[in-house]
């Protein structure tokens, strides 16, 4: 037997059906100012190319970044407890909400040639700012949030008591977490790793403080739509939805990995009531 | 050698020491809250002690004191956990489940399947191999867990109220798996239901509030226990008392007389059935029987009898007999206690083997 859904004040329906609007209208109104005819060349031009290249390859790196530092970051946070914890997690987010402008701004003075680590970069003979490296710092920066808020939560979710028992049967601490802990989060660290892609796909405001706007070095996709919106805004539209569709993509992506808990019932329903039926 | 375990926490309040022989079973009971599980998490590892020792076969599970600290970590321990969920790997199967312990403790994949497979067999699940614990039921689910602590072949097996998640209708054959796989293995078992300890351990413990307040072997326990938890899970009433010049005087006014040698002021429990206790409106006090007069406090209908509550004891009448003499709360009633029904025995057990004392004609 189902239960009837509960019914609900028509005036919410009104609200929600804006806020629905709200989103979904805009994404209308600019696909219906795409010039279809010259889709193609336009986002085929050897500018475009240069710049959605630029994206998918950074943004990957970024991603890889996020993983490898974000999921022990995750692990930390979770699974140890120590003075100021609350605080470092705090500060770990804060990317989050800063504005990208700030971010790029505190980057530049870290790795920049003037910053905090720049007389040592230099000295290394290694240059940061306004390359490539510096788009891949910049999007790793608003990103590693997203992975590690993810996973964190999992972490936490899952718990420890499979860990327990995993180290009860002999299990080394490494061998908990390879056969234990990440499978369990593994829906979560995916998810995570997919937000992160696509926040460092969207990644402008640092980068343009951070990294230039170099065509074919620091000019990302969300780059040249804003440089594009000024001279060519037919290519800038066309970009826009390439960026649309590929959000979709991700969104849908992120969607279709359930979390472990939801597609595993500790006990499914069913043959639990056929049991109780067949007892009595 | 066995088990040896000492150990205070003090956050938790909770302060044991006790021995378990190699290939004993010992069950610990007690009520919610009284630190039979933080007992279990102590030995597993999964918890450290403010202080205290435990040793098994002969190797240091922890050692804590003002100026040690040892801790083996619980992999190197050599004892597997049994808890009341199954808590079985969601994302491997039910082989792989089992032979998760056997490969961390080095075993080749084939050799560590192969040990798995034999072990699902003795739970009787084998044809679930494949499985997922999702499309296991709960009682399949146990027997798997059942079979993965044992692949490991542990020194000492805990098991933490390993039945009471299970449907009632599979916890008899479960409870019979358990009975033969314990057997000759050095195990603590956490339980609630006495049926449990009478059934699987060679010695009970009962905690209550972090202390010891019962141990000695199961049927002693169960069939003259000193506390009123013990009495409980006995299903016995229990009347704390002391020895007169002539016999038993409980708190409630029951006067036995006993034929011992205990001197007067002995601190005395009586032990008598809820069956053996008859209810009337009023009766004679007889030469071989005691009689309490008492208001009933509570009446509880217990299908097909019903248990009277009155001057701290419980009776049992026929739901017949309760309904004729018009027993409900609030009415006096006489409870009469035939001197053979009761058992008398002295609250602290050391003393039980000298001073054992049954009321009348015994029993």
């Amino acid at each position: 037997m189902e239960l009837t859904p509960a019914r609900l004040p028509r005036w919410i329906l009104v609200l929600a059906a804006v806020g629905g609007l709200f989103v979904v209208l805009p994404l209308v109104a600019m696909a219906l100012r795409v010039d279809w005819v010259h889709f193609v060349p336009l986002v085929t031009s050897e500018s475009a190319r240069a710049a959605l290249l630029l994206s998918l390859r950074t943004s990957i790196s970024a991603t890889m970044l996020c993983v490898v530092f974000g999921v022990p970051m995750a692990l930390v946070l979770a699974r140890t407890s120590f003075r100021g914890q609350r605080i470092l997690r705090s500060l770990v987010l804060l990317p989050l909400v800063l504005p990208p402008v700030v971010g790029g701004i505190a980057l530049l003075y870290t790795f920049g040639r003037r910053g905090l680590l720049g007389g040592t970069l230099e000295a290394l003979g290694v240059d940061i700012a306004f390359s490539t490296t510096a788009v891949v710092l910049s999007q790793a920066f608003v990103a590693l949030p997203f992975l590690v808020l993810s996973l964190e939560g999992a972490l936490r979710t899952v718990g420890t008591r499979y860990e327990a028992v995993g180290a009860t049967l002999g299990a080394t601490r490494w061998t908990v977490l390879r056969r234990i802990t990440l499978p369990l989060v593994l829906p979560a660290l995916i998810s995570g790793a997919v937000l992160s892609f696509a926040r460092a796909l969207g990644e402008f405001g640092a980068t343009l403080t951070f990294a230039g706007s170099l065509q074919g070095t620091t000019r990302t996709l969300p780059l040249e739509i804003y440089l594009q919106r000024e001279t060519d805004p037919d290519a800038a539209v066309a970009l826009s939805l390439i960026l649309v569709v590929v959000a979709i993509a991700v969104v849908g992506a992120a969607h279709r990995v359930r979390p472990l808990g939801s597609l595993a019932p500790a006990r499914p329903v069913a043959p639990a009531l056929r049991r109780a039926v067949d007892t009595h | 050698m066995g088990l040896t375990f000492a150990a205070q926490l003090a956050e938790r309040d909770v302060d044991v020491r006790f021995e378990v022989a190699t290939g004993e079973t010992l069950a610990v009971l007690g009520p919610n809250g009284a630190g039979k599980s933080t007992v279990l998490s102590l030995l597993a590892g999964l918890l450290a002690p403010t202080s205290g020792r435990a040793d098994l076969e002969g190797s240091v599970l922890f050692d804590v004191g003002a100026s040690r600290r040892t801790l083996t970590e619980p992999r190197e321990r050599g004892i597997s956990l049994l808890a009341q969920e199954a808590l079985l790997f969601p994302h491997l199967s039910a082989l792989e489940n089992v032979a998760f312990g056997p490969r961390s403790r080095g075993v080749p994949r084939t050799a560590a399947r192969a040990t798995a497979l034999g072990w699902l067999e003795r739970v009787g699940v084998a044809e679930l191999v494949h499985r997922r614990p999702h499309q296991l039921s709960g009682g399949q689910a146990q027997r798997v867990a059942l079979a993965r602590a044992l692949a490991v072949e542990p020194s000492l097996l805990l098991l933490d109220e390993p039945l009471a998640a299970l449907d009632v209708s599979i916890t008899p054959t479960m409870r019979l798996l358990l009975r033969e796989v314990l057997q000759g293995r050095t195990a603590v078992i956490v339980t609630h239901d006495p049926l449990d300890a009478f059934l699987l351990a060679d010695r009970v413990l009962v905690l209550e509030g972090g202390r010891i307040v019962e141990s000695g072997a199961t049927a002693e326990v169960l069939t003259r226990p000193v506390t009123a938890f013990g009495a409980r899970l006995a299903g016995l009433n229990l009347v704390q008392g002391r020895r007169t010049r002539t016999g038993f005087a409980g708190g409630n006014g029951i006067e036995v007389p006993l034929a011992d040698r205990l001197p007067e002021g002995t601190a005395l429990v009586l032990a008598v059935r809820p069956a053996a206790i008859s209810v009337s409106l009023s009766s004679h006090p007889g030469a071989d029987a005691a009689v309490v007069r008492a208001e009933i406090d509570d009446v509880e209908h217990r299908g097909d009898l019903v248990r009277i509550h009155a001057a701290g004891l419980a009776a049992d009448v026929a739901p017949a007999d309760a309904v004729a003499l018009g027993l409900v709360p609030g009415i006096a009633v006489d409870l009469r206690i035939r001197h053979g029904d009761a058992t008398v025995y002295p609250t602290r057990r050391e003393q039980q083997d000298s001073g054992r004392s049954t009321a009348g004609s015994g029993r």
